[in-house]
């Protein structure tokens, strides 16, 4: 579904991604994890070209996406759901028209359709009473949710999380994580979750992939992931108080 | 050496990416009736124009007082201060209308859309609109293009307006040119060209103001440090262009 071929990018003087290559298959969560400035969230917006490689190239569905022109460009982004770390609303408009607005913009659907699936798709984040609520009005998880909903508002194919549970209560963001699940299970959408929150990568992943100095130095399922014998993992696992004998088994000091 | 070569690269690749700004919003104008544009376009009239009303009268009237004031204190020597009319209204039309007009609206609008889109970029919603395929000058941009480029000619004409008022009541109580005679002489001498030139000249200055203001939001980095550093800098380089262009209008109209 989603291929990096050998992928490089600097910032700066830093290799952030340095040869990254790895393909994601349909219908799979796929958790990306590591420290801060790993190059998780590049990863993120390479797949959807907020970002382009130096050298090496993103495969969206075998295209080829960072030298995609303009209306192919668009055409393979439509694929997309993409929530932000903070959920992007816009500011000036309510959660209703933020939900709306890729129905209002890139469908030709009246407005009592576009506002039954608004309204459906608010329920399914359990935000059904808040539309009219502004983002300034609404709390940090709530934003995320209504971000969620906007991003599958046109039911993509593919949907991008951008740390969903970071900064939120933990029964926040497991219904945060029983929402991605719930996608997979019922639509069969793919993701694509870049977290720190182990909990939730073990919980909902498929597969788990450990990003370190711009290289993928685990990818795993997520049995596996709390097996693996890295050093770099093990000290990751170990600073979530998750053991080896299973994720929920907290070894707590 | 290096250095002066390094901000000269960055002079022009701004002045670049601000051409092509304006290109892709000139070129986003044919979307402007589609009804949810023609009402961001009306909000945006709103912003600019109305909101800013009260500080331009007040700047307008004290224009044409100094310049009335001025003129008639010189003039007053040659016994010829019936004729401050003619000064204020050239005055006004040629320069001042627009120019304090592009001035007031670089730092009341001008600064506000830098901060908004500035905002918007280091918050991830102009990406989050790349994400929907809904494209961010089309959205953003082309609206407060249109909005400014209508009422910045429209608040420059009730710039010189409200100038020309304000001269006339120096000229009345301070000068002793009675009403009549400032308005009669303030009407004859006027050009139709001294409107026109004005006009255009307004017209440009609202849209420097938006691209130069659009383009340092969207290329806001670094937080709210960021956003504080590209509003400065929209300020600044509006400021700087209005002048200078303002100039080169005058010239090409005036000297032939």
């Amino acid at each position: 579904m989603i291929t990096f071929e050998n992928v490089t990018k600097r910032l700066g003087n830093r290799a952030v991604l340095d040869g990254l290559s790895v393909q994601i298959e349909k219908g799979e969560t796929f958790v990306i994890v590591g420290s801060s400035g790993m190059g998780k969230s590049v990863t993120l917006k390479h797949m959807v070209r907020l970002m382009t490689p130096d050298s090496g190239r993103v495969l969206v569905g075998g295209e080829c996406i960072s030298e995609a022109k303009r209306g192919d460009l668009e055409r393979i982004r439509e694929r997309f759901g993409y929530l932000f770390q903070g959920g992007a609303l816009l500011a000036w408009l309510s959660v209703f028209e933020n939900v709306a607005l890729p129905l209002r913009e890139k469908t030709a659907l009246g407005e009592d359709e576009i506002s039954e699936k608004v309204l459906a798709t608010l329920k399914l984040v359990e935000m059904e009473k808040d539309g009219d609520k502004s983002p300034s009005e609404i709390s940090g998880g709530m934003r995320k949710r209504a971000g969620l909903a906007r991003a599958i508002i046109r039911n993509p194919e593919i949907v991008l999380y951008d740390e969903p549970t970071s900064g939120l209560d933990p029964v926040t963001s497991r219904t945060i994580d029983a929402l991605i699940e719930n996608l997979r299970r019922e639509i069969g959408v793919t993701s694509i979750v870049v977290t720190h929150d182990l909990h939730s990568a073990l919980s909902i992943g498929t597969r788990i992939a450990m990003l370190h100095n711009g290289k993928i130095i685990e990818l795993s399922t997520p049995d596996e992931f709390i097996k693996s014998s890295c050093p770099e993992v093990q000290s990751f696992l170990e600073s979530q108080f998750i053991t080896k004998k299973g994720p929920w088994e907290r070894k707590l000091k | 050496m290096g250095e002066i070569g390094r901000e000269m690269m960055l002079s022009c690749r701004t002045v670049g990416r601000g051409t092509l700004l304006l290109a892709q919003a000139l070129l986003s104008i044919r979307h402007m009736l589609k009804q949810r544009a023609r009402r961001e376009i009306i909000h945006q009239m709103f912003v600019s124009g109305i909101k800013s009303l009260g500080v331009i009268t007040v700047v307008a009237v004290f224009t044409g007082m100094i310049l009335a004031l001025q003129t008639g204190i010189a003039l007053r020597e040659y016994n010829q201060e019936v004729n401050i009319g003619t000064a204020v209204m050239i005055s006004m039309l040629r320069e001042m209308g627009p120019f304090m007009t592009g001035l007031i609206l670089s730092a009341c609008v001008g600064s506000a859309i830098a901060a908004q889109l500035g905002t918007m970029a280091v918050s991830e919603e102009v990406a989050a609109l790349e994400i929907m395929s809904i494209d961010p000058v089309r959205f953003l941009v082309m609206p407060r293009l249109v909005a400014m480029g209508i009422m910045t000619p429209v608040l420059s004409f009730y710039t010189c307006i409200m100038g020309v008022l304000g001269g006339g009541v120096v000229g009345s109580t301070q000068l002793g040119v009675a009403w009549a005679a400032y308005m009669d002489n303030a009407t004859r001498y006027a050009d139709t060209k001294d409107l026109y030139v004005g006009i255009f000249k307004a017209f440009l200055f609202g849209i420097i103001i938006t691209v130069v203001s659009c383009h340092e939001g969207f290329s806001t980095t670094q937080g709210a440090v960021g956003v504080g550093a590209a509003t400065r800098r929209s300020v600044i380089v509006s400021f700087l262009l209005i002048l200078v262009i303002g100039y080169y209008v005058t010239r090409l109209f005036y000297i032939s």
